[in-house]
């Protein structure tokens, strides 16, 4: 009988945080006068409510799954990559910096792009690998104060060197020659083209973890750092190499960025893709499987929440709000053993 | 103070550690508590001391039953034990971790606390720093510091966990005196925990004797030394005999190493083993012989001195250089520091073999473990987790997870917490390396099993080596006045 | 650059160091109990936008002040609950409510931005104002200014001189000892936390009442990371913590100066500069560097040195004790 309880909680499980979630907003959005339908219904209009809108979700969806994909091997060595942010955004300045600077048929152009913002992300990562293993800074430290350094640089190049020729109020660079974008399907900001990227990278990821020997070095290290290095496991070299492949992909998730959604450098152009990516992996914890079906939710949240803000006038992090609370339920109650409610958990376990 | 325990039960799943145990104290008296290990002594100790609560029984203090709901309140009644690892707070200072928990004003009070601390210590005969950090004590004066706390909390039972264990001789002797200082002239009772014999019949007036959760027997002290082993194992267990091996080339040199570290320093150490030898290094826990197997495991640099392996100078080479000239390192924690808690015994396999491909074959790796485990003789499969197996195999899995061959085998505390089935079943597979030309360093608490395994010996002191003792011809006194620093 | 102008930059740096200090007090504390509650930035945020908009509705700076610390006390809760009850990551919802503060923030105080509200007032101290150098610099300001005095020194205090204190450390560094001393290691965890939180949140409300008056989006975005960074260079120590503060308060003044004397430096260098400096910082305390310092002074100051520079986190930080 009480099997019977715990097999159905455990597949109804992940419905309650939404649900949760869902009335949790309903209520901010009660506070404010408005009707909850109304504003859901505008954020579902907001992703599929015509082509282009669906079009977009998956635009939105390429660079955060890429990072996502990126922080799955991070979180399996046990490390706290909060500097993926930062190393979006150093992969969108080098993808700029190509396509501003250099002449090249499109596929070269586009190609020096990729591996320019693979390489600068995966830099910028390896920076904070090599603070945490050489200065014993925290990951989390180094990473935010390298978020902050990316975002200074990224302004400084706007309003300084990169500026546009005729100036003005605009923030950010002028539009990138055509050759420099990646090509868009249908006039949306969605590029097939990315999305094989895309499945490439996240195949390795799957690939690299279950099936190689460096994912399992990443696991051990990730499990206890101690023992693996007794075991032969070299912890700085894996914990950098870990920043470095998880800041290439946070890289190209930047070239993404630039190159389709937008077509120039933007003052905020991760948008905060690489804090969202780190809730999608939270909220995943280690199913590698779950990880795209919830960063195209949280993309559709996040989306239709600009149309939000457009409609209504309501602040748009609102979908921040949505898939915040909802992470928070899972990590809190996620696990319903843990909570006693459900039988307590056995000793030494 | 009489007491009486009735019918103490405690389960840990489907472990019975106390399976309805009842036993008396009396004032004045000091009582053994004998046991292998896991019969079932901690636990029931734990149990009187308020640490943690009985399922089922109670106990009686005066007549009274009496309900415990934590250390603090066991001590509130006069009951105090003091464990093998001290429950002190290392980073404080021995007046702070004194303070700790008294009743008193919110403002500390330090004056008062260490006139009150000067007097009990002066009266046992104690010497402490009272600014000293408590991380820079020996475990032996930490171990009177929680003495003197229990005292002067009004402890009228003393409960003794292995107290023995790691330190010197002489300490041991001034343990031992107060004790029977405490008992004899002030009316404690004292419960010494022990599995060593010869430590009962020197201290205590009468013995209880656990075996598998159950009390089996109990003897006046003195008896005979065979009454008390048959209680405690049922039968003698026939101990696996020394082979004779001949020792063959020098497989370690270490010539004039020197190594420091924040808090110890050890100079000049000149070794030599040989391949087939085994060499234990005995000593107080950080008297620097930990130092020198991490030195010969590449963990630790030296400052100064050569270190050959197979006559080849490997000075300042990495642990993983090391690791994979064929030099091997257990160390005592095993989920802390060998096992990853959480990874399946076929990913340990594949994690600690010499030579990898780039893709893993999982098959494979599955079948290599499996034959390893039945050659280990481990209770468990290829995908349990390491986390789930028992002390015994997790110990046994990692000498699974050793290379062959190997030149060098460095262990620390190898059957540390086993019972004598599993102790003498890994000396046995130690002992079969040897035969492959394998030398072995160790090094452990336990005098007896330094003697009955080594072919020579040296201790530890502050830093110091001794000379080097043969094994045949030493004694447990002996090594335990070298332990003091005494030559 | 005259005396009195350098005087008016070093009460500057005291001023706009005060919220620091008290977060950083704060969090020294939950630490010290063997909390990290990692919330600080987003906990911030929230409390500075809920005391401005409760203090601007009440009229009241009082009440402010307090629904600021309410809400530092709350997400405090969040984290401690999560941690104890639920045995859950401290770091990860920590993370979390870093995220979700700066939402909410920005979502529930959208009508509130850019308009006045109430503000502290100035209030030198009689007599000691007077005081040649210290007095302008320590004891003409506002009423939060000796608030957060008074704080670092209590908190040493607590911390250091009494037995809630012994009781709140040995919780933070062996629970288990501290539970065999009778020590109810959760209770002082939750107690502590929550305390930690409030002050957390009161410095959230000095920002948007004192040091950076109003409210906008972002309002106090990164300076909760930076008290936390704070937190780990001060040894968990609050006297040493208030140095930290009244450091990272000296580079914005620097990055002022800077500013002026080398004006054809673009102005967002300067913003680089507590970002480098906390890398920096956080390098000088974790690293071996002071040790190998250290190695090469006199002998006699070695170790008074050593005891000085002590710097480890408390033993048992962000892990979870239970009773059995």
């Amino acid at each position: 009988m009480n099997l019977r309880i715990r097999g159905w909680m455990g597949w109804a499980w992940p419905i309650v945080p939404i649900v949760a979630a869902l009335v949790f907003t309903s209520g901010l959005l009660l506070l404010f006068g408005s009707s909850p339908v109304e504003a859901f219904e505008a954020m579902l209009q907001g992703s599929f409510g015509d082509q282009s809108k669906t079009l977009s979700v998956l635009a939105f969806w390429v660079p955060l799954l890429l990072s996502s994909a990126g922080l799955l091997a991070t979180f399996t060595a046990g490390l706290w990559n909060i500097g993926v942010e930062g190393q979006i955004i150093l992969g969108s300045i080098a993808a700029s910096w190509v396509a501003l600077r250099v002449q090249a048929p499109g596929p070269a152009l586009i190609a020096l792009e990729v591996i320019a913002s693979m390489m600068a992300g995966a830099l910028w990562a390896g920076l904070s690998a090599v603070l945490k293993t050489r200065g014993k800074v925290h990951e989390i430290f180094s990473g935010l104060a390298l978020n902050n350094l990316a975002i200074i640089l990224t302004n400084y190049l706007i309003s300084g060197p990169w500026q546009p020729p005729e100036g003005g109020t605009f923030r950010g660079t002028q539009p990138f020659q055509d050759a420099a974008l990646l090509p868009r399907y249908a006039d949306s900001r969605f590029s097939p083209l990315s999305f094989v990227f895309l499945v490439v990278a996240f195949a390795l990821v799957v690939v690299a973890l279950r099936g190689t020997f460096w994912g399992l070095k990443l696991k051990a290290l990730g499990k206890n750092p101690r023992s693996a290095f007794l075991l032969g496991v070299s912890s700085e070299r894996e914990a950098i190499l870990a920043m470095m492949f998880c800041g290439a992909l946070a890289g190209l998730g930047g070239a993404v960025r630039v190159l389709s959604w937008f077509d120039s450098l933007r003052q905020s152009i991760s948008g905060g893709i690489g804090f969202l990516a780190l809730l999608v992996v939270m909220l995943a914890s280690y199913r590698i499987f779950w990880v795209p079906l919830i960063a195209l939710f949280f993309s559709v949240v996040l989306n239709g929440s600009i149309t939000l803000q457009l409609r209504t006038q309501l602040h748009s992090s609102l979908g921040g709000i949505l898939t915040g609370v909802m992470v928070l339920l899972v990590l809190l109650f996620g696990d319903a053993t843990k909570l006693g409610i459900f039988g307590k958990k056995k000793p030494h376990e | 103070m009489h007491i009486e325990l009735q019918q103490i039960r405690k389960y840990f799943g489907p472990v019975k550690a106390n399976d309805g145990i009842s036993l008396s104290l009396e004032e004045g008296r000091i009582y053994g508590l004998l046991g292998e290990n896991g019969a079932g002594k901690s636990t029931l100790m734990k149990i009187l001391s308020g640490y943690q609560p009985p399922d089922r029984g109670e106990i009686l203090i005066d007549g009274q039953a009496q309900t415990f709901s934590s250390p603090a309140g066991a001590l509130a009644s006069g009951i105090g034990m003091l464990y093998q690892d001290p429950l002190d707070f290392p980073p404080f200072k021995v007046i702070d971790n004194y303070l700790l928990g008294k009743e008193g004003d919110a403002v500390l009070d330090y004056r008062a606390a260490e006139a009150e601390l000067r007097k009990i210590t002066s009266r046992y005969g104690f010497e402490i720093d009272f600014q000293a950090f408590v991380d820079s004590l020996s475990l032996g004066e930490r171990q009177e510091l929680e003495l003197v706390r229990l005292l002067a909390g009004g402890a009228q039972v003393l409960i003794l966990d292995e107290p023995t264990t790691g330190i010197s001789a002489e300490q041991k002797d001034k343990l031992f005196g107060s004790m029977q200082r405490l008992s004899h002239e002030e009316g404690k009772t004292i419960i010494l925990v022990s599995h060593k014999l010869d430590e009962v019949q020197e201290l205590c007036d009468h013995a209880y004797v656990l075996r598998a959760g159950q009390l089996v027997g109990e003897v006046d002290i003195p008896c005979q030394n065979e009454q008390l082993v048959e209680l405690m194992f049922g039968q003698v267990p026939a101990r696996s005999e020394r082979p004779d091996f001949k020792l063959g080339q020098p497989v370690l040199e270490l010539r004039d190493v020197t190594l420091s570290t924040y808090r110890l320093a050890v100079k000049d150490i000149n070794l030599t083993l040989r391949a087939g030898e085994v060499f234990g290094l005995a000593g107080l826990e950080g008297s620097g012989q930990k130092l020198i197997l991490q030195a010969c495991a590449g963990l630790l640099r030296p400052e100064q001195g050569q270190m050959m392996l197979a006559g080849k100078d490997v000075t300042g080479w990495s642990y993983h250089h090391l690791q994979s000239a064929g030099v091997a390192y257990v160390a005592a924690g095993r989920l802390e520091e060998g096992l990853v808690a959480g990874l399946s015994l076929t990913e340990h396999v594949v994690l600690a073999r010499p030579e990898h491909d780039f893709f893993v074959n999982w098959s494979e790796a599955q079948r290599e473990t499996q034959s390893r485990i039945g050659h280990y003789q481990i209770v468990g499969r290829p995908d349990t987790l390491a986390d789930e197996l028992s002390g015994g195999n997790q110990q046994r899995f990692l000498f699974a997870l050793l290379n062959s061959p190997l030149k060098l085998l460095l262990l620390e505390h190898p059957t540390r917490g086993l019972d004598l089935r599993s102790t003498d079943y890994i000396w046995k597979l130690l002992f079969r390396r040897r035969e492959a030309g394998t030398a072995i360093l160790f090094i452990s608490a336990d005098l007896d099993e330094i003697i009955e395994r080594s072919d020579r010996i040296a201790v530890f002191s502050g830093g110091v080596m001794s000379r080097v003792v043969d094994a045949k011809s030493t004694s447990a006194e002996e090594l335990g006045y070298l332990i003091g620093g005494q030559a | 650059m005259n005396d009195s102008e350098i005087i008016r930059i070093l009460a500057s740096i005291i001023f706009q160091s005060t919220p620091l200090m008290i977060a950083v007090s704060g969090e020294t504390i939950t630490e010290r109990a063997g909390v990290v509650n990692l919330s600080l930035d987003g906990t911030m945020l929230m409390a500075a936008m809920t005391g401005f908009v409760v203090g601007l509705k009440t009229e009241s700076l009082w009440i402010g002040f307090l629904a600021a610390a309410a809400v530092g006390a709350l997400f405090a809760l969040i984290v401690a609950f999560g941690n104890i009850r639920l045995r859950q990551s401290q770091v990860a919802v920590g993370f979390v409510l870093t995220l979700l503060g700066d939402d909410l923030s920005s979502f529930l105080g959208q009508n509130y931005t850019r308009i006045p509200g109430p503000v502290v007032k100035h209030f030198g101290i009689p007599v000691l104002k007077e005081i040649p150098i210290l007095g302008p610099i320590f004891f003409n300001q506002d009423a939060t200014v000796y608030f957060a005095f008074i704080l670092v020194i209590v908190t040493w205090f607590l911390l250091f001189r009494t037995q809630p204190g012994l009781r709140i450390r040995s919780a933070g560094e062996r629970p288990e000892s501290a539970f065999a001393r009778g020590v109810n290691v959760n209770r002082i965890r939750y107690l502590y936390s929550i305390l930690g939180g409030a002050l957390v949140g009161i410095s959230g409300a000095v920002y948007s009442f004192n040091v950076k008056l109003g409210w906008s989006e972002g309002h106090t975005r990164g300076l909760g990371w930076i008290a936390l960074a704070i937190v780990i260079f001060g040894g968990w120590s609050p006297v040493r913590g208030a140095f930290g503060a009244v450091l990272f308060g000296a580079t914005k003044a620097l990055a002022t100066f800077l500013q002026k004397a080398f004006p054809e430096v673009s102005v967002v260098a300067f913003n680089s500069i507590p970002w480098l400096l906390m890398i920096a910082v956080l390098f000088v305390a974790g690293s071996d560097v002071t040790e190998r310092l250290v190695v090469f002074m006199p002998r006699f100051v070695q170790r008074p040195l050593r005891r000085l520079l002590r710097v480890a986190p408390p033993m048992a930080l962000g892990t979870t004790f239970g009773e059995d």
